[in-house]
């Protein structure tokens, strides 16, 4: 057992670092507050970089890596805060044409929650047209609705053989135009969202939806885990400089304490994701994404609060964290059912 | 990254397994708390097996009478012997954990062959004498002093909170030798023999009801100067590897306890009804996600240590300690929510858990002087003032 990063893991580690300090620094990141479409020519450089075909094999143009890899890039882009259906399209490379080599992007969006559309219409299943109950103000999110070709949903099992439930049945592609959107006023100014009110066409994917489902919390907790670090790091800098009473803040106890409990939660939530993508296995992916939202948005509040005034504003890039560590958290599970999951675990 | 034990390691812990699987069955339960005589032969007569199966000092080096194990190995050993219940290191805690540990590395070649052994055996007890009434998050302001007088060092002051005095042959004492050296320079680390003329032990009592920890009076007690583990006033530095093993390793087997001990009482809410009560089953189901975060800590940590230097336990200990004490005290808040009202009935196993473990955030360096040394250590945050 030697749980440790190997030497090629740490390389591919700093390369991805590198490569979004030159691509995706601060000037680009505040632009992209100002203008959040998505930056094309990056996200092919990311494909050429192998990014989105990580995993898939070496006989099909991939990289041949697996999940460790994989959560290990998805934890510098959440260190960078880079935009986009990163996870979707990682996931997606080897399904969706064009989107291994950073042509097409897509997102993916749950819509297992109250009856799939068309259901009960007698149209069989993928054919369903029409609004989601409650549409107005329940609907699923799409993230990156303009820049999309297409939307991957992922619904319950309706009309799949029994034999084959949770494989072939589940995903279903339509293409952008075919979703159906109320506008949506997203909290994080990086991810503009759109409210799904119905899609009119959608052809069901031969995926593994729960492997799906597994393996997007994992690296979306990556994602929390990298913001997690990050925001440690800016707090501790912020600490180091700002100086009141004639002396750092660093150097008083209370914000000191608040910086050494914000890296306790991100090593925390490293040991717990590590793990998870070696294991694989549900509960230990649940556990991950539970302690990695939580590292996520405290250590963001904390990283606040160590910035006091200058934290508050929208100029800091502390909120950007916050928000989006927000909008990760409500991903692929919330805290309730994570316990709930994990309490179970344990009777059976 | 990797979580997969060799087939070497493997067939180590089936060993160990079956081993355990035979002696385990034959063990009488372990004397209770009161009873520190019965404890220390019990957990003495433990060590004993252990060491005549060669699972004694698995870990550490040959020429410290170790077995030389991996850390690894060290690891499945504190897994397998948690799991399956075998008793409790116990009064072997100090010797085991940290004395050992500390001689092993900054100990000469006869004081190892003097002192490991019969720690190893089970036939010496050790406690830590560190602390004072004056000095304990603040542990450089000790106070006794060690004068020298031809071959001996005549040591006069007293501790306090000092873990198994009782029942211990040996201290592993801080005593102040240079009383004009600045307070970190004039520091000298012994070994001091308990049943020393001028020793005086002074049981307390701890909030639990037993006597686990006492005051020692020490009366110029003379210890040879050769009983010195490192260089006249260089006790400070032997100190920090001391305390980094406390911090570092000493928790790993408690943490598969702990594991067990949620399973156990999330089975016995199920069969009281209190399963029903949600708030109280997601508590239990994101204990369960602590707890298995800090055994991966674990591994992380413990497969550092094979990486070059990683000999002695770094300042990640403090990360550890800071997480783990936190997580047990809630696990046995749980418990007693499990137990409703048998929460209340001192001699229930977890009602006694519960108490001990309100220490884990004071013993062996409070959760403050944790995150004061995590916010300066790890982050590089200014010396307060
Ligand atoms: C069960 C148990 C067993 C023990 N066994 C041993 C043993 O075997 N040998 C041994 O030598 N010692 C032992 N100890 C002592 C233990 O190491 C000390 O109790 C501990 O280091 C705290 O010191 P103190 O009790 O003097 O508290 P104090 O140092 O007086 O602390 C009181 C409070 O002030 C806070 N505080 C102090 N300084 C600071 C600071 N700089 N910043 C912020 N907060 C601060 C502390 O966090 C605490 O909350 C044991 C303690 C317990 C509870």
């Amino acid at each position: 057992m030697d749980f440790q990063l190997g030497p090629e893991q740490r390389a591919l580690r700093d390369g991805m670092r590198e490569l979004l300090a030159g691509r995706f620094g601060r000037e680009r990141l505040r632009a992209a507050v100002e203008a959040p479409a998505l930056d094309r020519a990056l996200w092919r450089e990311l494909a050429e970089a192998g990014f989105f075909a990580l995993r898939l094999p070496e006989a099909d143009g991939g990289v041949g890596l697996g999940l460790p890899e994989a959560v290990l890039l998805m934890e510098e882009t959440g260190r960078a805060l880079l935009p986009g259906p990163l996870v979707a399209c990682q996931l997606l490379a080897g399904a969706v044409d064009g989107v291994a080599t950073g042509e097409r992007i897509v997102a993916l969006a749950e819509t297992a929650v109250g009856p799939e559309p068309g259901a009960g219409s007698g149209l069989p299943p993928g054919a369903g047209a029409g609004p989601y109950p409650g549409a107005a103000g329940d609907g699923p999110l799409w993230e990156h609705p303009a820049d999309c070709d297409a939307l991957i949903t992922l619904g319950d099992a309706e009309g799949a053989d029994p034999v084959d439930q949770g494989r072939a049945a589940g995903a279903y592609r339509s293409a952008a135009t075919d979703v159906l959107c109320a506008p949506f006023a997203s909290v994080d100014p990086l991810t503009p969202l759109a409210r799904i009110t119905g899609i009119v066409r959608k052809t069901p994917l031969p995926l593994d939806v729960p492997r799906l489902r597994r393996e997007a919390a994992l690296l979306t907790a990556a994602q929390q885990l990298g913001s997690a670090a990050r925001t440690v790091e800016t707090a501790v800098a912020y600490a180091r400089e700002r100086e009141q009473f004639g002396a750092p803040i660093g150097s008083f106890q209370a914000v000191k304490h608040l910086c050494a409990q914000m890296l306790v939660r991100a090593e925390i939530a490293r040991s717990a994701v590590y793990a998870a993508s070696v294991t694989e296995g549900v509960l230990d992916v649940t556990a991950a994404k539970l302690l990695a939202d939580e590292a996520a948005v405290r250590n963001a509040r904390d990283c606040l609060q160590v910035h006091g005034g200058m934290g508050f504003t929208w100029e800091s890039d502390v909120h950007l964290h916050l928000k989006r560590a927000w909008l990760r958290a409500a991903r692929w599970g919330g805290v309730a059912a994570a316990e709930e999951a994990l309490a179970a675990g344990l009777i059976a | 990254m990797d979580l997969t034990y060799t087939e070497e390691e493997e067939a180590f812990r089936a060993r160990l397994r079956a081993w355990l699987a035979k002696v385990l069955p034959t063990l009488p339960a372990r004397p209770a708390a009161a009873d520190w005589p019965g404890r220390r032969a019990y957990d003495a007569a433990w060590q004993r097996m252990l060491y005549d199966a060669g699972y004694a000092g698995l870990h550490w080096p040959r020429d410290a009478g170790g077995q030389g194990a991996t850390p690894t190995q060290h690891l499945i050993f504190l897994e397998e012997t948690e799991l399956a219940g075998a008793p409790y290191v116990g009064a072997n805690f100090v010797g085991l954990l940290h004395a050992g540990p500390t001689i092993a590395v900054e100990g000469g070649s006869e004081q190892r062959a003097r002192w490991l052994p019969p720690i190893l055996r089970g036939d010496a007890i050790w406690c830590q004498g560190f602390s004072e009434p004056d000095a304990g998050s603040d542990l450089a302001a000790l106070r006794t002093k060690a004068v020298r007088d031809g071959d001996a060092y005549v040591v006069t002051g007293s501790k306090i909170w000092t873990s198994h005095a009782e029942v211990a042959d040996w201290c592993e004492l801080l005593v102040r030798t240079d009383p004009a050296a600045p307070r970190h320079r004039g520091i000298s680390w012994l070994a001091m023999p308990m049943d020393a003329p001028g020793v005086t032990v002074r049981p307390l009592r701890t909030l639990a009801g037993s006597t686990e920890f006492a005051e020692l009076f020490l009366d110029e007690v003379r210890v040879p100067v050769g009983n010195r583990v490192g260089a006249e006033n260089d006790g400070w530095r032997v100190t920090m590897v001391t305390l980094s093993f406390e911090r570092g390793t000493a928790f790993v087997g408690e943490v598969v306890a702990c594991r067990r001990v949620l399973g156990a009482l999330a089975r016995t809410a199920r069969a009281n009804g209190r399963w029903d009560d949600a708030v109280l089953r997601r508590r239990l189901g994101r204990l369960s996600a602590e707890f298995t975060a800090l055994w991966r800590l674990t591994q992380w940590n413990v497969s550092a240590a094979r990486q070059p230097g990683g000999g002695v336990p770094g300042a990640g200990g403090s990360v550890f300690k800071l997480r783990y004490s936190h997580a047990r005290q809630e696990l046995y808040d749980a418990a007693a929510e499990v137990l409703g009202a048998g929460a209340l009935d001192a001699d229930q196993e977890w009602v006694a858990d519960r108490l001990s473990s309100l220490s884990y955030t004071i013993a062996a360096g409070t959760s403050q002087i944790q995150r004061n040394i995590v916010a300066e250590r790890i982050l590089g945050l200014p010396k307060g003032r």
